[in-house]
């Protein structure tokens, strides 16, 4: 098997560059293993071999998150390492979010596998997301040797394709990632089970902890609206006749932009519905019910807002994955704020 | 009530024959009979009736509707009351089921919510249709018909050929039988009251074209809570017109053969004293869930339910019910169980459900729809392959030249049900 190669973070003081005096020390790169990085080789019987080592005042690293990942982005991309580890960081704040950020960025930007490792309630934990493994550590260095075997086992099972099992078993920090798996009973069988344990005030654990969601703060009202430009847009996936962009029934790849400048309605048979989660037979028979085109121009003309802007945004909001709609909206959002629109009216089935 | 008995027919096989009739776990179908049955219905142009068995190389797709054939004994009475015959009450009395068959219908995609069976290779894990011997109809309705009218025709079809079956099922020997004794509420107030006394609330979606579920034939969209006896549900009175997402929405078959049904009757006087199955239709504007949630929760208190399970039908609003009617009963003291499935992305990474409430701590999921699944070609494809395209699930290019599919499980029929039929489920990594 060939040897997996491994760009390595460490903050100042495990980069045996000094304490606390140097924490404002910027980023350097050092070719090859430092500190207890030396020992990684052996440790894993040859398999992984640290190829760089960046090294960062935890200050530094604080103050300047954002420089600092641009740099440590390019010195990895430099030499395209196989996995990137940072840490362990245990219970060192500034140096978690280093770690937890760079790993996020590694791994979203450069596609390479990022294993760091902390105690859970390091902020740097929360920030590494779902794609980054984060072993759970004690909160002193007095863990490094229990916790460093099983950042090597995770990575190097990463870089080979091989499954990795769950949290509890390999001591990582659940990622809020939820995958299928087969029960040894029907969801039937569980209920009944369930609800009889609840019934007799025994412990029992629910299979679906209860979400939780962004909130998202209403805008502050359009100040002069009869000199706004005001656009309609919708999840109800009106589309084209045809859906040209081929917007999917359900969980939508996408989201689309269409001209409406010269319309003064959607026609029956122009316009027809793309969306796979409700009764379609009235919005193909009036595209405007589901994106009012028709009331909206009426409004226009009355002068009740200056302008109607010039496309509408569609995608299809049904069974849609939560990040992708919260990535089509704040697009929709970006395009439209870009071209100078105050007020959107957004409708949804 | 009287006493209900399942009469069910093991049938291990199914070929066409001279006579419609089992014989030795084989259920012969006289496929001209049955096609002139089915044409009886004169939007009906013409049907292809195909057999498809597991392990077979045969996708279905799009699928409409499952439904297992049955029959009543007594002849004048439908194993669909409402349906083709006078809606007299179900679960009373004798019904036969072929145990082992299923009629699948399929045909043109009316919309974009049909699904995928496939008899053989990894899409055949997911489902319990996979291990049936099939009898596929592929419809074709008359020229014209409107979506709901194109809906219709496929539905009843199904319906007709079920009952058609089951017919044949009645002189043939049975291997078991599900007895459930007539329970009065007086019979059942008076067992052991240490015997914690539960309601199962069924949601049935009742939204309009492909959303829709018929009790005793009669739309669920002009419908209230209605108690039913557990018999009730298996024996037909609740018919689905639904196929939307398909991995997660209840066919007739699902109805008929409900499994939250069947293990609280396993339970029934041994751990917990079972009251009924409150048949709760789910619609999309806010009022009608207040006013149907709140009726339900009336129905549970008047009935003095300790436990309540409740079973999602659909996803993304039918949430919104299942937590606000989990609120109110939680609220009272009545402890109460969710039985959904999830939407959390193709990563697992997303929130897998559109609603939530502190008060939900105990739910059970039945997996995560968007879990991707390569489905190699199969060596025959009954109905529309290209349809894979744009169903539920699908997306553009998920079919390939050579046949194979790269879909969500959402495309696969009854991959993640609601009601627990399968064992998927997550966990969080």
């Amino acid at each position: 098997m060939k040897t997996i190669r491994v760009v390595h973070y460490l903050n100042q003081f495990f980069g045996q560059l000094g304490g606390e005096e140097m924490a404002n020390l910027p980023p350097r790169i050092v070719d090859g293993p430092v500190g207890f990085g030396v020992t990684l080789k052996g440790a894993s019987g040859g398999r992984v071999e640290i190829v760089r080592t960046v090294i960062c005042g935890d200050n530094y690293a604080a103050e300047n998150t954002e420089e600092l990942a641009k740099e440590v982005l390019r010195w990895v991309s430099e030499i395209s390492p196989d996995l990137f580890l940072a840490g362990p960081a245990f219970g060192a704040g500034r140096y978690g979010i280093a770690a937890g950020t760079l790993c996020k960025e590694v791994r979203g930007k450069l596609g390479i596998p990022a294993v760091t490792a902390m105690h859970p309630v390091n902020p740097g934990a929360s920030i590494a997301g779902p794609e980054v493994f984060v072993i759970e550590a004690k909160d002193t260095a007095q863990d490094l040797k229990r916790v460093l075997p099983l950042m090597v086992s995770i990575g190097t099972r990463l870089v080979d394709g091989l499954p990795i099992g769950s949290p509890g078993g390999e001591g990582y920090l659940p990622r809020g990632v939820r995958v299928n798996v087969r029960a040894s009973e029907r969801g039937s069988a569980r209920a009944v089970q369930m609800l009889l344990k609840k019934l007799a005030g025994e412990p029992f654990e629910t299979e679906l902890p209860m979400p939780t969601y962004d909130r998202v703060l209403p805008a502050a009202p359009v100040r002069n609206l009869a000199k706004a430009t005001i656009a309609i847009g919708t999840e109800g996936g009106i589309v084209p006749r045809g859906n040209p962009d081929r917007i999917e029934a359900h969980n939508a790849s996408k989201w689309c932009r269409y001209d409406i400048a010269s319309l003064d309605g959607l026609e029956k048979g122009d316009y027809e519905v793309a969306h796979g989660g409700y009764d379609p037979v009235p919005a193909n028979d009036d595209p405007d019910r589901v994106l009012p085109l028709d009331a909206a121009r009426a409004l226009e003309r009355e002068g009740r807002f200056r302008k109607l802007h010039d496309w509408y945004p569609v995608t299809v909001g049904n069974v849609t994955a939560v990040r992708s709609a919260e990535r089509y909206g704040r697009q929709m959002g970006e395009a439209l704020a870009a071209e100078g629109v105050e007020g959107v009216i957004l409708t949804s089935t | 009530m009287k006493e209900f008995i399942l009469r069910k027919v093991k049938v291990h096989k199914v070929a066409f024959g001279k006579y419609t009739e089992v014989k030795n776990g084989c259920l012969t179908i006289e496929a001209a009979t049955l096609t002139e049955v089915l044409l009886e219905d004169r939007q009906m142009k013409s049907v292809d009736i195909r057999i498809a068995a597991p392990g077979d190389s045969v996708r279905i797709v799009p699928v409409k509707d499952v439904i297992e054939p049955r029959a009543r004994l007594s002849e004048e009475e439908s194993p669909f009351p409402g349906i083709f015959s006078d809606p007299h009450v179900a679960g009373e009395g004798i019904t036969v089921s072929l145990d082992g068959v299923c009629v699948v219908t399929t045909g043109k995609m009316v919309n974009f919510q049909e699904g995928v069976i496939d008899m053989s290779g990894p899409g055949a894990e997911f489902s319990t249709f996979s291990r049936k011997n099939n009898v596929v109809l592929v419809i074709e309705p008359v020229a014209g018909l409107s979506k709901h009218e194109h809906e219709r025709v496929v539905r009843m079809a199904g319906l007709r050929a079920a009952a058609f079956l089951g017919r044949a099922g009645i002189p043939s020997e049975w291997e078991k039988e599900l007895r459930i004794p007539g329970a009065d509420l007086p019979d059942l107030y008076s067992m052991d009251p240490s015997l914690p006394r539960v309601l199962y609330v069924c949601q049935v979606i009742a939204q309009g074209l492909l959303h829709d579920n018929y009790i005793y034939g009669l739309n669920a969209q002009g419908c209230l809570p209605l108690l039913m006896t557990p018999g009730e549900v298996l024996d037909g009175a609740i018919v689905s017109g639904n196929c939307a997402a398909p991995c997660h929405k209840h066919t007739t078959f699902h109805h008929q053969n409900n499994p939250i049904v069947e293990d609280l009757l396993k339970e029934h006087g041994k751990t917990l004293n079972f009251l009924g199955v409150l048949v709760t239709p789910v619609k999309t504007a806010l009022v009608e869930k207040v006013r149907i949630c709140t009726q339900a929760f009336k129905m549970a208190r008047m009935l003095g339910a300790q436990g309540v399970i409740i079973s999602e039908d659909g996803g993304g609003n039918p949430e919104n019910d299942l937590m606000l009617l989990d609120r109110l009963l939680e609220g009272a003291g009545i402890k109460t169980v969710l039985v959904t499935d999830e939407y959390a992305g193709s990563d697992g990474a997303s929130p897998g459900l559109a609603d939530s409430t502190p008060e939900a701590d105990a739910v059970v999921t039945n997996g995560n729809g968007n879990q991707r699944v390569i489905l190699p070609p199969m060596d025959t494809v009954i109905g529309w392959p290209e349809s894979i395209d744009r169903i539920t699930g699908g997306h553009a290019g998920s079919l390939s030249p050579d046949g194979s599919v790269d879909m969500e499980i959402a495309g696969i029929m009854g991959s993640t049900n609601e009601l627990g039929l399968e064992n998927l489920t997550t966990v969080a990594m």
